[in-house]
Formats: structure tokens, C-alpha cells, sequence
């Protein structure tokens, strides 16, 4: 999923303070699970701005609200309705929320609550790590399930660099290397020897070096 | 290997491109290498007056780019200073700072000044060096571009697939570091390097002997000492304090603990010598190790003790060609 | 037994301190609390294993917020007693009693009476 974190409250204030009327508006899908935009996280967020400004001595109309999804038009309408009642609207949903609810309530302007990060796994209570740069051309069949591309600092495809040390990163010793964990795996599933097979220079063009990109399925569109 | 003249190896039609380099250790001889670590601003005499100092003592001089991410003047450049000196010079080339289109064009015009040895490498992560918060490129990896360079030479041919007028007349080089782990993968890496097209190889600075002579063993296993040239990575050691500092801080070093007790061992005005004489021990034990090609002797900061390692490790004079 | 407690604060009973949010604490404050402290079971003696180690997080986190936004993160603490120890938990309210004293009313209480007493 998307793992997003929160911004700090002191930048939001920075961003919020001049808006009168404001709309808090949380997503429920990756930021609720990732505990960082979801109804919770708008209703925290909320108080304490509430409480922020009316000790500052300013007027504000605060609302929460949290939609199903805010990457979808569907969900998205359910607030035409009410969208004329604020001044602006404060986002915890992804980059990809915010800039949808932009672009549906154009003269609206749109502020986003969190940080975006990267697309990760809940690994434990608390811990969300990177799993994928969506490359747009998965080479994880040869890497033993493993994506050398979010997970190696350098993104080799031939690796591990000269760097690795004990099994771990050379710009962090905490942080796994990647290699050793593709080797370690092709170990395990007896496919050692697929290491010596060179990986072809990458086509980036499927990345973001390609420009923004579109899925696009005629087999599905109605 | 016996050794060859030059006319018998230019007969032989083995060489590939016109390094001096290539025909050092093609002629059968140890070849010697060295570096220079371009300077953080734009006089040129910082890498001058470094040759100056190892320029009798040495085949050909690396010149580092942008080594541990710090920025400096570029490594091409310094190449083309140390060619107007008649030397010869290895261009080092990270894939770090550039792309595909920038590192062909680099060398191309490497290749234009008549630069004729490359070593491709990743390059430390800019988190190392002074530019923390900037990106890092890695279009390509350190295997992929000894492929771009292969294609550029022997097929004449871009990445992209168009003809090259003039195609560079580079011999190419890889890194090894026989420490880094895995260690079960790291024959199997610099045998991955030679199906790219890595013609010769410059090891990581040894201080393990033991562990270096075992992957020595390994390389021999699989034949490999006989499709690339083999340079021992050699960096004397100034103080303890180096040691100790090369064991626990830089990535991918392996220092054992006998050499810091032994630099320890002795007064702090008589440790750089003792480093010293490490460094020549080590030279005349690995000289002995079959599939050894040569030295690159990184004398960090310190290129004025090179001539001296050379000519205590009995590598002078060097051949003349 | 007879316990003196300060009479001037309002217990709110929960199955167990795990049940606690933030907004529960932040919403005290707004409503014109001077202070929260939640009392949980002594740590390791939580029946449902880890709901007091929660519930001092999520204080900490409220913490956290109220010094973000000027109210004061002092004003908010986490106690631990076990079942038996009513006197203990009559020294912490007088405790809590004492300090929210010395840092006066919640200043979001005071803003908000002062606009109704200008309105
Ligand atoms: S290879 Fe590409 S698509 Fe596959 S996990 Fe890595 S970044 Fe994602
Ligand atoms: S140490 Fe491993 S993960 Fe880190 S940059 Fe090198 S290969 Fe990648």
C-alpha cells in the first residue's frame, strides 16, 4: 500500500492559519492503515487545531470528514454538496488524493496533511518499510522475489557493490542489503547459480524517466 | 607468464586497444599503477605535482571521480592533465552521477584526448560525501557500464544502437573487493565482471592476506586469472589510528586485528614507516601468488612514499615502451 | 476506609486504560478540562496484556500535541496502581490536583470564556 506519515501540526498551522473555514478531510484506505490520515487521524488532528486557534483568539469553522477512497470519483462527489462551505480543504489522503480532490473542486484550494513516503509494507505494529518504486517492468522473478530497485541504495541490478558488509547496507548498518538478501534467497531456493546471469541494461522507460504514466485497459472501460 | 617484447606481442595480434596498460601486462610483466585523487578546486598542479612525485614509478595513474561522493574537479579533466604530461591514465567512472547519455559522452571525449584505459564502478553512496541531500543516478551499474564501453569500442556502436564515428580505444577495467560479503558470491562477481568485458581488474586495498590468497585460490579454481589481469589493491597504512579508522568506518574494508596490534606495536613517530614496510611485506608475499597481474598501490594523500614501496618491493625500473 | 480526594475533578471509568485515545484526552481539553490523568493497572499486571502500555503511549502522544499547540503537554499523566491502593490514588489526585493548580486553567477554556463574556 501507499505509507504516507504526518506532517508536523506546526506546518499545518503555517499552511492552514489564513483559511476560515475549513474542511479536514481523511481517506480510508492505505493512510487509515498506515495510521496517518484516517478518520482517527482527523479527528486528533481537528481538536487540536481547533483548540490552536481559538486560544490564538481566531475565529474558524473546523469540520472532519473521512471519504472510502479519495482516488475515486465515486466517493469524491459525496462532498460536492458541502465543498461551497469552506474556504479550503486540508487533505490527509496521498499526493494522489489531494491532487484528485483538486482537480474535482478546481476552485478550491487543496492542502495536504501528509507526507507521501513510498509504497511499503506494514512489516510490525508501527513499522512500515519500502517494498517497490513501481518501475512499471518487474524484475522480481529474477531477483528472488526481491526488488533490488527500492530496496538497494543504488539500485544495482548486478549487485551486491563493493559496499555490503555483514549482510548489511553500506550507507546503514542497520538497513539489509538487498543483494544479500536476493543471494540468500536464490541460496534457499536452490537457484544460486542464476546470479551469474547479467542483468540486461533496464528499460526506464516504464519509470517515472518516462514521463508521467497511464494505465490504460479498453477490455474494462465502459 | 614468460615475458614477451613488444614486437612479439604486436605480432601475436593480441592487443585490443592501444593502452599502455594492456601492453605491460600482455608483455608478461607486473604492471604498476597508482592514483590521483583530483583536488576540491581547480588548480591543476594539485594533480601535477602528484605525478611528478610517482610518474618514474608507475605504468599509469587512476584518477578517482568524485571518490566518496566529496565533490571535486572531475576525473576527465584530471586525466587530461596528466596526458598532457605524457602519461597515462586510467579514467575512473562511477555511474552514480550520470546517465547513459552522459557517460557515453564522457567517453567519447575521453577517448578523444587519446585516453586509453577506463575502470567502471558504482561509486560510494552520496550519503558518504558532502551532497547528501542530493540525488543519485545509477541508469546503469558498474557491470553494465563495462558492457557500454565494450559495445562503444568493439562494435562501434551506442547504446542506442547508431554507429560511432571513431570509436574509443579504451582497455577496460572492474573493481573487486574479495572482503565484501557475501564472500560465497564474490568469485562468481568478478567472474559476472569478465562475461561483461572487464579486460583488468584493481582489488579493493588488501590487508587480509590470508583471505585474499583463499579468493586467489577460488579465481584460479575457475580459471579466471587467465581472462583478466589481476591488480592487488595496496594502501599503506600512516598510523593505528588509520587502521582502526579503515576497519570500523569505511564500507567493504577488512583490517584484521594483527595489523592494527602491529602498528600499535610501535612509537607513533615510527608507525607510518612500519606502515610502510606492511605494505612492502605484503607486495613481495603477493608477488608470488600465481595469477597476481600487478599492483595499484593507493597511497591515499601520500604519493610521495610511492616510489619508494616500488623500489623496496623490487618493481623498478619499470619496462619502457 | 475514607479517602480525601479533591472534589473537583470527574472520574470517567473505562474497562481498561487500553480503551483510551487521543482524541479522548484531546477532547477534555476542548471542552475545557485543565488537566487529564488516566490511572492504569501496574504495568505487567494489564489483563488484556498490553492496554496500560498503550494508554501511556497515546499519553505521551497527547502530550505531544498539547505542547505543539500552546495548551501544555504537563497537564495530561499516566499513573499506574494496582486494584488495592485507594490511598495511592487519593495522593495521585491531590498530586495532579496540585500541579494543574500551579499551571493555572487550560488556556483554550480561558479564550473561549473571553469571547463570551465580550459577545
Ligand atoms: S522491480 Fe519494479 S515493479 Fe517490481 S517490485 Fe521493484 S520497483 Fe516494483
Ligand atoms: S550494500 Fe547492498 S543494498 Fe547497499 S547499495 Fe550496495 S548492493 Fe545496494
Amino acid at each position: 500500500m501507499i505509507i504516507a506519515s504526518k506532517k508536523p501540526i506546526e506546518e499545518i498551522i503555517q499552511e492552514v492559519k489564513d483559511y476560515k473555514r475549513l474542511l479536514i478531510l481523511g481517506c480510508n484506505e492505505c493512510v487509515t492503515v498506515c495510521e496517518a490520515g484516517g478518520k482517527k487521524e482527523v479527528e486528533v488532528l481537528a481538536s487540536a487545531l481547533r483548540m490552536h486557534f481559538i486560544k490564538a483568539g481566531k475565529e474558524k469553522k473546523i469540520d472532519e470528514r473521512t471519504l472510502e477512497r479519495q482516488c475515486d470519483h465515486e466517493y469524491l462527489e459525496e462532498i460536492r454538496d458541502v465543498i461551497d462551505q469552506y474556504d479550503a480543504v486540508l487533505s490527509l489522503a496521498c499526493g494522489v488524493g489531494v491532487q484528485f480532490t483538486a482537480e474535482k473542486y478546481h476552485s478550491t484550494p487543496l492542502l495536504p496533511g501528509v507526507n507521501t513516503c513510498f509504497l511499503g509494507a506494514n512489516e510490525q505494529r508501527g513499522l512500515w518499510t519500502e517494498r517497490c518504486q513501481a518501475c512499471g517492468s518487474c524484475v522480481l522473478a529474477r531477483t528472488g522475489g526481491i526488488c533490488p530497485i527500492s530496496r538497494c541504495a543504488k539500485r544495482v541490478m548486478n549487485g551486491p557493490c563493493g559496499g555490503s558488509g555483514r549482510g548489511k547496507c553500506e550507507i546503514n548498518k542497520e538497513l539489509d542489503c538487498a543483494w544479500q538478501l536476493i543471494i540468500d534467497r536464490l541460496r534457499d531456493l536452490g537457484r544460486l547459480d542464476d546470479y551469474e546471469i547479467v542483468a540486461p541494461i533496464k528499460d526506464w522507460s516504464t519509470e517515472r524517466a518516462g514521463g508521467p504514466r497511464k494505465v490504460v485497459r479498453e477490455d474494462v472501460q465502459v | 607468464m614468460s615475458l614477451r617484447t613488444l614486437d612479439e606481442l604486436k605480432a601475436s595480434g593480441e592487443l585490443r586497444t592501444s593502452s599502455k596498460l594492456e601492453k605491460i601486462f600482455k608483455m608478461g610483466h607486473l604492471a604498476v599503477t597508482s592514483e590521483c585523487g583530483p583536488p576540491r578546486g581547480s588548480d591543476p598542479k594539485a594533480v601535477t605535482e602528484k605525478a611528478e612525485m610517482i610518474k618514474n614509478h608507475v605504468d599509469a595513474i587512476n584518477t578517482t571521480d568524485n571518490q566518496t561522493a566529496v565533490t571535486r574537479m572531475s576525473s576527465l579533466a584530471a586525466c587530461i592533465h596528466l596526458k598532457q604530461m605524457g602519461l597515462e591514465p586510467v579514467l575512473q567512472m562511477v555511474t552514480r552521477d550520470r546517465n547513459r547519455i552522459a557517460l557515453q559522452s564522457d567517453i567519447l571525449g575521453a577517448a578523444s584526448f587519446n585516453i586509453n584505459n577506463m575502470l567502471c564502478l558504482s561509486g560510494d553512496h552520496q550519503s558518504f560525501g558532502d551532497c547528501k541531500q542530493g540525488q543519485n543516478v545509477h541508469d546503469l551499474d558498474s557491470m553494465q557500464l563495462i558492457q557500454t564501453v565494450r559495445r562503444m569500442r568493439d562494435e562501434g556502436k551506442f547504446l542506442g544502437g547508431d554507429d560511432i564515428k571513431r570509436p574509443p580505444d579504451i582497455f577496460v577495467g572492474a573493481a573487486a573487493n574479495p572482503f565484501a560479503d557475501p564472500f560465497e558470491i564474490r568469485v562468481p562477481r568478478l567472474a559476472k565482471k569478465i562475461a561483461c568485458g572487464a579486460e583488468f581488474i584493481q582489488t579493493q586495498c588488501i590487508y587480509n592476506l590470508d583471505k585474499f590468497e583463499e579468493w586467489m585460490r577460488r579465481v584460479r579454481e575457475r580459471g579466471l586469472h587467465e581472462k583478466v589481469f589481476i591488480m592487488a589493491g595496496m594502501t599503506p597504512m600512516k598510523s593505528a589510528g588509520m587502521a582502526k579508522y579503515m576497519k570500523n568506518r569505511v564500507p567493504g574494508m577488512d583490517v584484521p586485528d594483527e595489523v592494527i596490534a602491529r602498528l600499535s606495536g610501535v612509537p607513533k613517530e615510527k608507525q607510518a614507516q612500519e606502515g610502510i614496510d606492511m605494505c612492502v611485506e605484503a607486495i613481495q608475499r603477493l608477488k608470488e601468488v600465481e595469477g597476481i597481474s600487478g599492483f595499484h598501490i593507493m597511497a591515499i594523500e601520500w604519493e610521495e612514499k610511492v616510489p619508494e614501496i616500488v623500489e623496496r618491493s623490487g618493481l623498478y625500473p619499470r619496462p619502457q615502451i | 476506609m475514607r479517602l480525601k480526594c479533591p472534589a473537583n475533578f470527574r472520574i470517567i471509568r473505562l474497562p481498561c486504560t487500553g480503551k483510551i485515545d487521543v482524541i479522548h484526552i484531546l477532547r477534555a481539553f476542548e471542552k475545557g478540562a485543565d488537566g487529564v490523568y488516566v490511572v492504569g493497572c501496574m504495568e505487567g499486571d494489564c489483563h488484556f496484556k498490553s492496554g496500560n502500555f498503550r494508554a501511556r503511549k497515546r499519553v505521551e502522544q497527547a502530550a505531544k500535541i498539547l505542547d505543539k499547540i500552546g495548551v501544555g503537554g504537563e497537564r495530561v499523566k499516566m499513573y499506574n496502581l494496582s486494584s488495592g491502593e485507594g490511598p495511592l490514588f487519593a495522593q495521585y489526585s491531590i498530586e495532579m490536583d496540585k500541579k494543574i493548580r500551579e499551571l493555572g486553567p487550560n488556556p483554550v477554556k480561558v479564550a473561549l470564556q473571553a469571547k463570551k463574556n465580550a459577545a
